[in-house]
């Protein structure tokens, strides 16, 4: 029986995850859910206990969206603070609302090949562990150049002589990389737009505006939930950073702790959980680099990040660096958003204009 | 030497190992007094306004202690073992704290299992941290743990006789102590069942280990081990109860996704779900109660 399988949305990953599914899963049909909506969240948030993060509203909201438009076979990963018990509770919340399909748990600490070729074979893949492997390796590399790319599209989209050529190649670049086979055409690939991205004609001055954001990875990740943030700087020609990515996740984080913790210096003795010692320790690091101001987004009662906030209002007051604190939910209105931004931006150009 | 135990949080998990291993090293230990409305709002004045009222709570006690004490005791706890870790807000609060006040000088130990760090080796580095010998801490420390087990043990036991030695309505509160004792918190619930002639059964009085295997019924992956201790009691009590109380402190990260599963899973007993912040007025509480109770009756009778 053909099987369609779904994943829910963060940023622009599905691209290498639905390829990895496409070519592991030959034969069945993947199926990004669909684009994220206000529909999403309200569905999501409809079904979802009252206050529980929001990533978890919007992932509900994706299955949803996704059982109705066919998928049967569902994947969720998990680890570290709640997010590594979503799982259980939306199988539950979905079965009860009389849903028929199949429920994937990727949870970290239990992640390895191994394993997930024998999850894979369980859902129908017709492939050989070596070749199952390749497209995993594929996928990740995909990621870390993906990660790469966007990386310095960040850091400078806003200041192309010819406006939004940035934001057209980087559409560009994730179309052609939904087509990718094999490394080969990945190497080629990433070389060309590598190419056409670094070209761009880039008129930035020495002394722009810099902002860190830094804070919970889903409503950093996922535009969506923080009202495209990163766009509205962009237009408002100031440079982000940001340093939270899914190869940052995955392959730096754990090997980088020591450090990190070494890093955040006289400020924390142990670690806050989940990604809270990182945004002390970023916050710390960029006002030493002079940073004109920083960004702290999570969603509301998000508890790492919260830990965080104490630690970070220390920072900005020993370094004279001022900071946005943003609390996302269901509930959050835009132009209380949009507002406060522009406050935080006329205030830290004022701040530039006068030396401070 | 004096040391300030705040009475919040982990206070009633471990209260009787700290005190007792602090008095076998010779130090003077004080106990902050029970939460009140002042200890609440000074909690909440040194708190970030989206914390979880038993922090905000846990904050108030700190800050009644600063100046009163040489230290304060602080622990952080991470993971007892693998899938048996905590609320992240246990491994930050040092730090919380920290950031917070200035001029406050922490007694802290630090329990991470997963990663070595077992509670004997740290009481044992904090005893040293208070000027004894490595053999007195130890020996202070078995101590403790002996008299804890055994206070631990003597609730267990009460709480049972209770249970078969009751004719009225027994209602099952299940919460972190820090909120089931907590003098603004759980204590006026349990005050409300005793005057509607109930007996308030509590879920943290059981045989952990009994308890974390039997919360596998209710939930596959749940790693945090005081809601596996909590659920794994409803498992192991539902038989003898009338009815469950799931009391949360709003926003209690891993509550709000294991009590949805409770509520979704566990239809055995008549259940409701109290989520209490800073704002709670006590009327609404009571009216709450009150009618939960009634229900239960009714449902004897016509039954």
């Amino acid at each position: 029986m053909q099987k369609t399988i779904s994943f829910p949305h963060m940023g622009n990953y599905n691209v290498p995850i639905e390829n990895m599914l496409r070519h592991i899963f030959a034969g069945h049909k993947i199926m990004t859910a669909p684009n994220i909506t206000k529909r999403t969240l309200e569905l999501g948030s409809k079904h979802s206990p009252d206050f529980v993060c929001v990533p978890f509203k919007y992932n509900l909201g994706n299955y949803i969206e996704a059982l109705e438009s066919g998928a049967n076979v569902l994947i969720q990963a998990g680890g570290g603070c709640r997010y590594g018990y979503y799982a259980e509770v939306q199988e539950q919340i979905l079965r009860d609302l009389g849903y028929k399909f199949e429920f994937v748990k990727l949870m970290s600490g239990k992640v390895n090949p191994v394993d997930l070729y024998r999850v894979s074979k369980r859902i129908g893949t017709p492939l050989s562990f070596g070749r199952f492997l390749y497209f995993v390796l594929l996928a990740i590399d995909m990621v870390k150049k993906l990660d790469e790319l966007e990386a310095y599209i960040r850091e400078n989209v806003g200041f192309e002589v010819v406006e939004g050529s940035l934001e057209r190649l980087h559409a560009e670049l994730l179309e052609r990389l939904k087509r990718v086979d094999c490394f080969k055409e990945l190497r080629a690939v990433y070389k060309t737009y590598g190419e056409k991205i670094r070209g761009v004609e880039i008129n930035k001055p020495d002394d722009c505006l810099k902002v860190g954001i830094v804070g919970e990875l889903y409503t950093l990740m996922e535009p969506f939930s923080n009202f495209f943030l990163e766009r509205e700087l962009a237009k408002s020609r100031i440079q982000v950073s940001r340093f939270i990515t899914v190869t940052y996740l995955l392959f730096e984080k754990s090997r980088m702790k020591k450090k990190t913790l070494k890093s955040a210096g006289r400020y924390l003795k142990y670690e806050l959980g989940a990604d809270g010692t990182d945004s002390v320790e970023k916050s710390k690091t960029l006002a030493e680099k002079g940073y004109d101001g920083m960004i702290h987004v999570k969603p509301f009662g998000c508890i790492p990040e919260i830990n965080a906030m104490p630690v970070l209002q220390n920072i900005s007051r020993d370094y004279k660096m001022p900071i946005l604190y943003f609390s996302f939910d269901s509930q959050t209105s835009e132009t209380g958003i949009k507002t406060r931004l522009e406050a935080f931006i006329d205030m830290i150009t004022m701040r530039k204009e006068k030396g401070v | 030497m004096t040391v300030g135990i705040p009475r919040a949080m982990l206070y009633y998990r471990y209260g009787v190992l700290w005190e007792t291993f602090l008095k076998e090293l010779g130090c003077d230990v004080i106990t902050s007094g029970e939460t009140n409305r002042k200890t609440l709002r000074d909690g909440v004045n040194f708190s970030i306004d989206e914390s979880c009222l038993a922090s905000k709570i846990f904050m108030g006690h700190v800050y009644s202690l600063i100046g009163r004490c040489d230290y304060i005791l602080i622990p952080r706890v991470v993971s007892y073992g693998t899938n048996n870790s905590v609320c992240t807000k246990f491994n930050a609060i040092y730090d919380i704290v920290k950031n917070t006040f200035d001029n406050v000088k922490i007694l802290d130990y630090n329990i991470d299992a997963k990663n070595g760090k077992r509670e004997a080796g740290s009481f044992i580095r904090m005893g040293k941290t208070l000027g004894s010998s490595l053999p007195k801490a130890f020996f202070a420390y078995k101590k403790a743990k002996r008299t804890q087990q055994l206070s631990e043990k003597q609730r267990f036991e009460t709480q049972q006789m209770e249970l078969d030695g009751c004719r009225g309505l027994k209602i099952l509160v299940v919460s972190h102590p820090y909120n089931t004792y907590d003098r603004l918190v759980g204590y006026p619930i349990a005050e409300y069942i005793r005057r509607l002639g109930g007996l308030p059964v509590y879920a943290d009085i059981t045989d952990r280990k009994q308890s974390i295997a039997k919360s596998k019924e209710l939930s596959e992956s749940l790693y945090w081990i005081y809601n596996k201790e909590l659920i794994g009691s409803i498992k192991l009590l539902e038989n003898k109860v009338d009815g469950i109380i799931l009391l949360t402190a709003f926003p209690c990260g891993p509550d709000s996704l294991v009590n949805e599963l409770i509520m979704r899973k566990s239809k055995k007993v008549p259940t409701i779900n109290i989520v209490l912040d800073e704002l709670q007025g006590e009327a609404g509480l009571q009216t709450r109660i009150e009618s939960f109770m009634d229900i239960i009756r009714e449902r004897a009778n016509i039954a």
